[in-house]
């Protein structure tokens, strides 16, 4: 077993106990701490791809950005231990029984598909690389990258409706 | 080998190699240090240091005013405006990194590309602006 395998398996522990550490931790704050971990083991994956600069991105717009606006989600919210509503134990099994169906769902239609079958590049391939996505982003996918723009400047506007109460 | 555990760049044969994913290691092992640095740190703390739990060293301190009333309480939606308008622009940042390392390549036509893009974040700048979004007091 090379490092390169040893790493890999070794972040992929990682990121499904921090994962699953999200989900059962009982302090919000400390859900969003670990949703941290999770993010910075999965940009490890990425570099373990040779995607670097998508492992940068994910350290700097989620790990970094999204991370503030869930802190700030929490914080909005009224969260205290005596307004926490008690969760029907119905309702729990409910839940469990509809994201087990989400899994099944998405297992079936990934088992089979081509990306799955492939070999995974490790430390080779250099789609990845900043060099030629930025080369595809501005050539080929020009117009995508355009519209981008136009859907930030709609998500800027709603922003403003939602957020500015008033004239 | 030996060359990423002193964490000193090892020879580079070709331009490709510079791209490999190896090169992070030396990045992993800072990062590796730092949290176990912080860790042991507090840790030992924990360990070394007396506890002596009185009633008034577990209050909750805030600059020797007294505690009234509870921390939890929902918070003004004006921050969470800034923030969000904050990872718009953060977004738009992440695109100008892969247009500067081709800056040259792409010449006149990429950068009309990114002006154009720019364009319409100025103008969703100027309609926050306008509106007042970013005024704190209102």
């Amino acid at each position: 077993m090379g490092i390169t395998q040893i790493l890999f398996w070794f972040l992929t522990a990682l990121v499904l106990g921090s994962a699953l550490m999200v989900i059962f931790s009982k302090n919000p704050v400390h859900s969003v701490l670990w949703l941290i971990v999770t993010f910075f083991c999965i940009s490890g994956h990425y570099i373990l791809l040779n995607a670097q600069f998508l492992a940068i991105v994910n350290v700097i717009v989620y790990a970094g950005a999204i991370m503030v606006l869930f802190l700030f989600v929490v914080m909005l919210m009224n969260l205290n231990a005596e307004t926490e509503p008690q969760k029907n134990k119905w309702l729990k099994f409910a839940g469990a029984i509809a994201g087990s169906c989400l899994l099944l769902v998405l297992v079936a239609a990934l088992k089979d598909t081509d990306a799955m079958r492939q070999e995974v590049l490790m430390k080779t391939g250099d789609i990845g690389l900043i060099h030629n996505l930025g080369m595809v982003l501005f050539r080929d996918y020009l117009l995508p990258f355009e519209i981008s723009s136009v859907l930030f400047l709609s998500a800027m506007v709603g922003t403003v409706v939602i957020g500015k109460k008033g004239d | 080998m030996i060359h990423y555990f002193i964490l000193q760049a090892g020879p580079v044969s070709s331009v490709s190699d510079t791209n490999n994913s190896f090169n992070y290691f030396p990045i992993a092992i800072q990062l590796i240090f730092a949290i176990a640095f912080v860790a042991i740190m507090m840790g030992v703390t924990h360990w070394l240091g007396p506890k002596r739990a009185t009633e008034e060293k577990l209050e909750n301190f805030e600059s020797g005013i007294e505690i009234r009333g509870n921390a939890r309480q929902p918070m003004a939606v004006k921050y969470f405006l800034v923030a969000i308008l904050f990872v718009l622009f953060d977004v738009e940042v992440i695109f100008f990194y892969p247009y500067a390392v081709n800056f040259r390549e792409l010449g006149w036509e990429g950068f009309m590309a990114v002006l154009m893009f720019v364009g319409f974040f100025l103008a969703g700048f100027y309609y926050i602006f306008k509106k007042g979004a970013l005024n704190w007091e209102d």
